[in-house]
């Protein structure tokens, strides 16, 4: 089993290349399925968010693997990898696994603790399940990094100050209009990140709020949950003139927000104060809008900036948080190496016995004077023979099973007695670890 | 001492330092008032006649309505903008001679104290005004780069600044209005001429026309947030340069003295 995760983040990579390096979820499929028919590799998982893209894969040689990754986002997006590679990262194995759980608990996100990417983490799972590009080995991760994230949240208040992108937002329309009340407010895509950040201005007194989306229904069924009022996609710039908060969120590549419609808008509204949040990757708002007079834009990763200030808090709950990833991560190390060396034993005994048994029943057919009591005894003989022999190396074998090293071991010996796996016995193995 | 306290406050941002700050200003400010009373005593009249005691007048009446301002809209922070520009000016002043300069008996009238405490009550709307403004600015700039740091988050939102910076123009144009109306009736009775087009009468025409157009602009055309702030810098720098440049052209008392 060898686990690899080749990304790039907001700490890596600016905004620039995270936009050209994104999978669009509507055709994700693709992708993976390309990962995992022409680069060679077991399971993969593909992971898009505003601030992160990250592969992860099962390969059988780590090395390979992790070249292939790079080479796949390289070729996919048609980036040339000397450009790419000083942004990736790379996690092999253990490290691997740690990233996973780290990244669900939030503890990776831009914004500390932010719930969103547990639920970006489980739909890019679910992608990998649809498209059956997820293993075994994929499911049992990613349970086990949803049921990390869920102690996380439960055990340490890292959750619980309102840090995040979207209350950041509500903090800098604050330090812009003074009271929210009476304010209006326009989404245009109805994102979550976008719907969260609506709900916080909401719940500070921000009085309209409207919402355009692509698709109109989406938009009506949103604003159903906070009395809003839908409008036609095409329709938004009508309206932009009595807004005072903008929050894009839509998946355009191009920007739908440009500073020739908001000059006009401005004049029309008097120069009343615009803040534009532009939580969309690749951006919708022009930055030019930012050098109107009384226009704030703010992107996903000036956002990060406000928040940083905010974040000392987070640090000392993410301490603990990173300890209940370290207990797990052993939990589930234990787990992946018994996976690998409970069959591998089951084999071995399995490959021994039955040069035992064949060895005893030809020693038996010539000696056909034999009682019942002989045979007895030969049999019980030859089994503590090969109990026996196999005493310190099965011992071994589970010892060094839960180190590093471990699959060198299971690996020479699955190769020296030429043992072929049971899957029976590996799906039983793994169930009896499925608690 | 208060400027020092304002400005430690301003980089620790600490609630205590704010209130230390401000019972020195308010200190400081008996004192300054006491001040006032004496020399209103020893000369007879309103302390505002020469340069250095207009001075003074200038910046007691700039605390006086940064205090009310500060009660009222619970807005203390300006006062570490205020404090400084107050000292400045008694620092100014205190360069310039002390003595009481008696005035021309053709200058004797009630339309003094009026007229000089008017004027002196518009300068201090419109010095409020200007250090708005320069907060303003400070604020959109910081809101701009995105680089919130430092006095970003002790600073009042943009548009409570551009509020407050709006209610002083609007407090300060009448008072000046009425500042260069009772000048003219004054100089009426002491020279037998409303307007004399000296250095004095035309500068102050120029700053009313300045905040005129400053606020009509506010009003019908939009004009505000940072052009705004900027505009109402341009028109108190204009005041202000009137103020000083006749003070020291002339010798006082717009020249009408000699």
């Amino acid at each position: 089993m060898n686990l690899v995760i080749v990304g790039l983040n907001h700490k890596t990579s600016p905004i620039e290349i995270r936009e050209k390096l994104s999978f669009p979820s509507q055709t994700i499929g693709e992708p993976l399925a390309r990962l995992t028919n022409h680069y060679g590799l077991a399971e993969g998982v593909i992971l898009s968010t505003c601030n992160r893209v990250e592969v992860l894969a099962i390969t059988s040689e780590i090395e390979k693997g992790t070249w292939q990754i790079k080479r796949f986002l390289s070729d996919y997006h048609s980036i040339p990898l000397e450009k790419l590679d000083e942004h990736l990262y790379v996690h092999q194995g253990e490290e691997a696994v740690k990233h996973l759980f780290r990244v669900a608990a939030g503890l990776d996100s831009m914004v500390m603790g932010e719930p969103q990417i547990l639920g970006q983490v489980k739909d890019s799972y679910g992608y990998a399940v649809q498209h059956n590009t997820a293993g075994i080995i994929v499911n049992k991760l990613y349970h086990k990094a949803f049921q990390v994230a869920k102690r996380v949240r439960t055990e340490t208040k890292i959750g619980e100050s309102a840090v995040s992108i979207s209350f950041a937002a509500v903090e800098l329309a604050r330090k812009i209009f003074g009271e929210l009340a009476g304010k209006t407010c326009m989404l245009v895509g109805a994102g979550e990140m976008a719907e969260l950040a609506a709900r916080h201005l909401q719940s500070n007194g921000v009085r309209e709020i409207l919402v355009a989306n692509r698709t109109y229904e989406k938009a009506v069924d949103l604003v159903k949950c906070f009395c809003g009022t839908a409008i036609m996609f095409r329709e938004f710039p009508h309206y932009l003139k009595n807004v005072d908060i903008v929050i894009a969120s839509t998946a355009s590549p191009n920007f739908i927000i440009k500073p020739e419609q908001i000059h006009d808008v401005m004049r029309e509204r008097k120069n009343r104060p615009m803040f534009f949040i532009d939580i969309s990757v690749p951006r919708n708002v022009d930055p030019e809008v930012n050098t109107i007079d009384n226009c704030y834009v703010y992107d996903v990763d000036d956002l990060q900036g406000v928040v940083v200030a905010n974040l000392h808090e987070r640090q000392k709950e993410a301490l603990q948080a990173e300890g209940i990833i370290a207990e797990e991560i052993e939990l589930f190390y234990r787990w992946i190496k018994s996976l690998d060396v409970v069959p591998t034993i089951i084999a071995l005994r399995k490959s021994f016995d039955s040069v035992r048994k064949a060895e005893l029943a030809k020693a038996v057919s010539t000696i056909p004077s034999l009682g019942e009591k002989e045979l007895k005894v030969l049999e019980a003989m030859t089994s503590a023979i090969v109990n026996k022999i196999l005493h310190h190396p099965v011992t071994h074998l589970k010892r060094e099973a839960n180190k590093i090293e471990g699959d060198l071991y299971i690996d020479t010996i699955r190769k020296l007695f030429d043992l072929t796996i049971d899957e029976e016995a590996v799906k039983k193995a793994a169930q009896s670890n499925d608690d | 001492m208060t400027t020092v306290l304002y400005s430690a406050y301003l980089f620790a941002r600490k609630e205590r330092l704010l209130s230390v700050a401000q019972w020195v200003l308010v200190t400081g400010y008996v004192f300054h008032t006491a001040t006032i009373i004496t020399r209103w005593a020893a000369s007879g009249r309103t302390p505002a006649t020469s340069f250095h005691d207009s001075l003074i007048f200038f910046s007691w009446i700039t605390v006086t309505l940064f205090l009310i301002l500060a009660i009222k809209y619970r807005q203390r922070v300006l006062g570490a903008f205020v404090s400084p520009f107050a000292l400045l000016l008694l620092i100014t002043a205190s360069f310039l001679p002390k003595q009481l300069v008696p005035l021309a008996p053709v200058l004797e009238s009630y339309w003094l104290p009026v007229h000089v405490v008017l004027a002196f009550l518009g300068n201090a709307f419109f010095a409020l005004a200007f250090l708005l403004g320069i907060m303003y600015i400070i604020q959109d700039r910081y809101l701009k780069t995105r680089k919130l740091r430092g006095i970003f988050f002790v600073l009042p939102s943009l548009d409570t600044i551009d509020e407050l910076n709006y209610k002083c123009l609007q407090y300060g144009f009448p008072l000046l209005t009425a500042a260069i109306i009772t000048g003219a009736i004054w100089s009426e009775y002491a020279i037998g001429s409303y307007w004399e087009w000296k250095h004095r009468q035309v500068w102050s025409l120029i700053t009313w026309f300045l905040y005129a157009a400053l606020l009509h602009g506010r009003l019908t055309a939009g004009w505000r947030g940072r052009k705004a702030a900027i505009l109402s810098g341009v028109a108190f720098v204009s005041l202000i340069g009137s103020y000083f440049i006749i003070n020291i052209l002339s010798g006082g008392a717009h020249g009408l003295a000699r």
